[in-house]
């Protein structure tokens, strides 16, 4: 991998932003270069909230995301607002409990229930984001598995048990689809 | 041993940059987009033995960081727009009466309340003659988080160094995101204290120089030096004078105080100049759409370069104008604000090369492809 | 002056710049008096001023001394006492200076009550500039600014101070020269936020315009006008109307900023310092 740009767009209170420093800070673990930006004002478009990472071996100047190699969209309004956004043959992961009807031609779409496994499994949609980070995980291997976790010990003063199975059942949960 | 990587906030490298710089004193009050500058440091300050206060007001804020300094302390305050504007006087107070402190500003859209989550690099020229008079400052520019934190200890070294007010300048783009940063060690980090006074009190003239030299030596209030600091025009007994030899030998030595140490207070970065015919100049956020234009362009074969002020004032302009003079045919300037620094740039170069400006401002960075389309004789900025 | 005072002023730069009649320089002295008879250090004193003719005493005050800009005279004062709590902060400060430009950080710094003292020269005008209205220019009176006469409403600035949570507040007159010094000198001894109100006169730019005489006539008129604390207290209400309560107003211990503050410190650094 040399270069990747991702966009995590949701609605505000998902955690959105967290799920980007975490995906970010793992990316620093592992050895790489990563700048994790989000956007206030013009650019965050009415409700939807969205952060954008870059990961790269090598030095990252520009820190914004125009157009994406990986997006994820945990809200309708974020779906609607960010949906046609995607690199040629990029990759989007949906949360189909949250999502309705999401088209798009340039990219592989993955699906996945994600709030609904937070309710259903952890009791909250609150673990949504961490599970959408096991998730991608599973379906990118951006970074390991276990740099993940270190991550999340790092940026989550607590709760690192039940984070860590929301993590790993999200990556458990993708590789089904793969 | 080389400490961890971490992955933190340009705004969060500014307040671990002034704890490893040994500051040990912030007045400020909040406003976006430098808040989080003062809540880590309110967190930090007194768990080190410092303090942190939230003033009533901006205008407090700059006068209780000024007050601090005078008993010795190193003094920090942070702010944005509009609370920029309203520190203007007392920022002159510590420019006349000499006191060590630094300002960070997070820059955001103005004028007025503007727009207050929206990057722009609009108070460049604010910084340099922000407030009434001719005063001296040191502006610094980072455009990393690395650099926010290398800087920060830098404008505390410069301004204990000078005894000056030193401004540092982030935007919303530089102060927001997060990137690695690697702490360097306690001992690897150059720390300057302002030169205190070796005369006894009695024998001690505040704002006497000596031979060669154009920053006087400090006494820590509480001493014993019974010393007095006023915001009028003194002679070097720090008492008012009305003597216009004194007004003159006061303004003549303040506004040349740097003039004969550029060399330890001007700092640039360059890339792909020596054969460049196109030179872009930008700093803060902007430099880093200029560095990956400039890599794009290349790999494309054409020959662009970019010259990256850090210190913004004293602007580099030895070595601007010599690359003027090289083999640069053209320098465009780059800036989120109507071209402000894009004067100074202009003056500078216009002589020499043809000289453009991609300028823009509507609460939006400048992106690498916009410069490209700029280089390439474009016009979509 | 007396000998024993001396030391403690630039005897170089008197006299002083104010005009005939001034009581500044009479409420410069009690200042002056208080600070030795309190026996506090003198090179472990700080003095502050602001802008206007009662801040150009610090430049007569043999102490480090700060003359600041217009009105910030005590958030610089606060900016020293927190930096070095173990110094003693005066500030002196004027009614323009106090309570119109500088009136926020007034409140503010009595609010968190601080261990300043403040002692703020009354002489009802913006003396410096030649006689501008204040907000302590008495409805009705002549100013340059107010040639019909002033329609605004003045603060009473000692209850203003109690209200903004100041824990000493004492009053006194330049014709009460010795009760000053007292009431200074408890301020001195108040750990907290300590004014004085310091009621002065300007023949030149306020008493003139207004057929208050001279600066003799003046002293006299605040004789006349000023009852003490316990004298009102047995006269009532109806017969101290019109007049300034001095003595004493109010004594009331509070925790104070830099103990409050301090207590945090020692409370990390028992927990582990961050470095």
């Amino acid at each position: 991998m040399s270069r990747k740009k991702f966009r995590i767009s949701g609605s505000g209170g998902q955690g959105v932003i967290t799920l980007g420093i975490i995906l970010a800070e793992a990316a620093i673990q592992d050895g790489k270069l990563a700048v994790q930006s989000q956007s206030y004002g013009p650019e965050a478009r009415g409700g939807a909230s969205k952060c954008e990472v870059i990961i790269s071996d090598e030095d990252i100047f520009y820190p914004k995301v125009i157009i994406p190699d990986i997006l994820i969209s945990m809200s309708q309004k974020a779906a609607e607002k960010y949906g046609d956004e995607i690199e040629e043959n990029g990759i989007i992961i949906v949360d189909s409990s949250m999502v309705e009807n999401f088209v798009n031609d340039k990219a592989k779409i993955y699906n996945l229930p994600i709030t609904q496994l937070a309710r259903e499994e952890f009791g909250s949609p609150l673990y949504a984001n961490i599970l959408m980070l096991g998730a991608l995980v599973g379906i990118t291997e951006v970074v390991s598995l276990d740099k993940m976790k270190e991550a999340i010990q790092i940026r989550l003063s607590r709760g690192y048990e039940i984070n860590v199975r929301a993590l790993e059942r999200g990556y458990e949960e993708a590789k089904k689809i793969l | 041993m080389e400490n961890k990587p971490r992955l933190i906030q340009g705004n969060r490298a500014v307040a671990e940059g002034a704890i490893a710089a040994g500051v040990n004193f912030f007045a400020g009050y909040p406003i976006t987009p430098s808040t989080e500058i003062a809540e880590i440091l309110a967190e930090l300050l007194p768990k080190n033995g410092g303090k942190f206060i939230q003033m009533e007001d901006e205008i407090a804020g700059m006068a209780a960081t000024i007050g601090a300094s005078l008993t010795g302390k190193k003094a920090f305050t942070a702010s944005s727009g509009p609370g920029i504007s309203l520190k203007q006087e007392n920022v002159g107070y510590a420019q006349i009466t000499e006191t060590p402190c630094v300002i960070v500003n997070v820059q955001r859209l103005g004028p007025s309340t503007g727009g207050p989550t929206l990057p722009s690099q609009g108070d460049i020229m604010q910084a340099r003659w922000g407030s009434h008079g001719d005063g001296p400052i040191i502006t610094l520019c980072p455009i990393s988080v690395p650099e926010c934190f290398s800087m920060t200890i830098t404008a505390v070294n410069l301004s204990e160094k000078f005894r000056t007010p030193v401004y540092l300048m982030l935007d919303e783009v530089v102060g927001h995101m997060r990137e690695r940063i690697v702490i360097p060690n306690k001992e690897d980090i150059e720390i300057v204290d302002r030169k205190r006074t070796d005369k006894k009190p009695g024998e001690y003239k505040p704002y006497a120089v000596e031979e060669g030299s154009k920053v006087p030596d400090f006494a820590d209030f509480g001493q014993g030096y019974k010393w007095h600091v006023t915001g009028l025009i003194h002679d070097e007994t720090g008492f008012p004078s009305n003597s216009t030899k004194e007004v003159k030998k006061l303004l003549d030595r303040l506004m040349t105080k740097f003039d004969d140490h550029l060399d330890e207070i001007i700092m640039y970065e360059e890339l792909e100049i020596e054969d460049a015919e196109t030179v872009i100049v930008a700093y803060g956020s902007v430099a880093r759409s200029a560095i990956s234009a400039v890599k794009r362009l290349r790999e494309a074969g054409e020959k662009v370069g970019v010259f990256i002020p850090k210190t913004i004032w004293p602007f580099p302009e030895q070595r601007l104008r010599e690359i003027a003079q090289g083999p640069c045919k053209r320098i465009i300037s780059a800036e989120m604000n109507y071209g402000q620094l894009s004067l100074e740039i202009e003056r500078i170069v216009v002589k020499y090369v043809d000289f453009d400006t991609a300028l823009k401002s509507n609460g939006l960075i400048i992106t690498p492809e916009e410069l490209m389309d700029k280089v390439r004789g474009g016009n979509i900025l | 002056m007396k000998k024993e005072l001396q030391h403690l002023f630039r005897m170089n730069k008197l006299p002083h710049i104010w005009c005939p009649g001034c009581g500044n320089g009479i409420v410069l002295r009690t200042i002056g008096q208080a600070i030795h008879e309190s026996g506090i250090d003198i090179d472990r004193t700080v003095i502050v001023s602001g802008i206007g003719c009662s801040s150009r005493s610090t430049g007569y005050m043999n102490f480090d001394t700060v003359h600041t800009t217009h009105g910030r005279a005590l958030a610089f004062a606060t900016g020293i006492k927190i930096s070095e709590p173990d110094l003693n902060v005066f500030v002196i400060t004027g009614d323009g200076d106090a309570t119109a430009i500088g009136g926020n950080h007034f409140i503010h710094a009595a609010r968190r009550n601080i261990d300043l003292n403040v002692i703020l020269f009354n002489n009802n005008i913006y003396g410096m500039t030649g006689g501008q209205y204040s907000p302590m220019t008495p409805q009705g009176d002549l100013a340059t600014t107010s040639p019909y006469g002033n329609v605004e409403n003045n603060f009473d600035i000692p209850k203003l101070a109690i209200a903004a949570g100041a824990t000493y507040v004492g009053r006194s007159t330049t014709y009460h020269d010795k009760l000053l010094v007292s009431v200074i000198k408890e301020g001195i001894k108040n750990k907290g936020f300590s004014l004085t109100e310091a009621i002065t006169m300007c023949p030149v730019s306020y008493g003139r315009k207004n057929k208050y005489g001279d600066g003799a006539d003046m002293i006299v008129w605040q004789k006349e006008n000023s009852v003490n604390i316990k004298a009102a207290e047995k006269l009532g209400a109806d017969k101290v109307k019109g007049k300034y309560i001095i003595g004493e107003l109010y004594n009331q211990s509070k925790p104070e900023y830099n103990d409050l503050y301090n207590n945090i410190i020692s409370r990390l650094q028992r927990e582990g310092g961050y470095c």
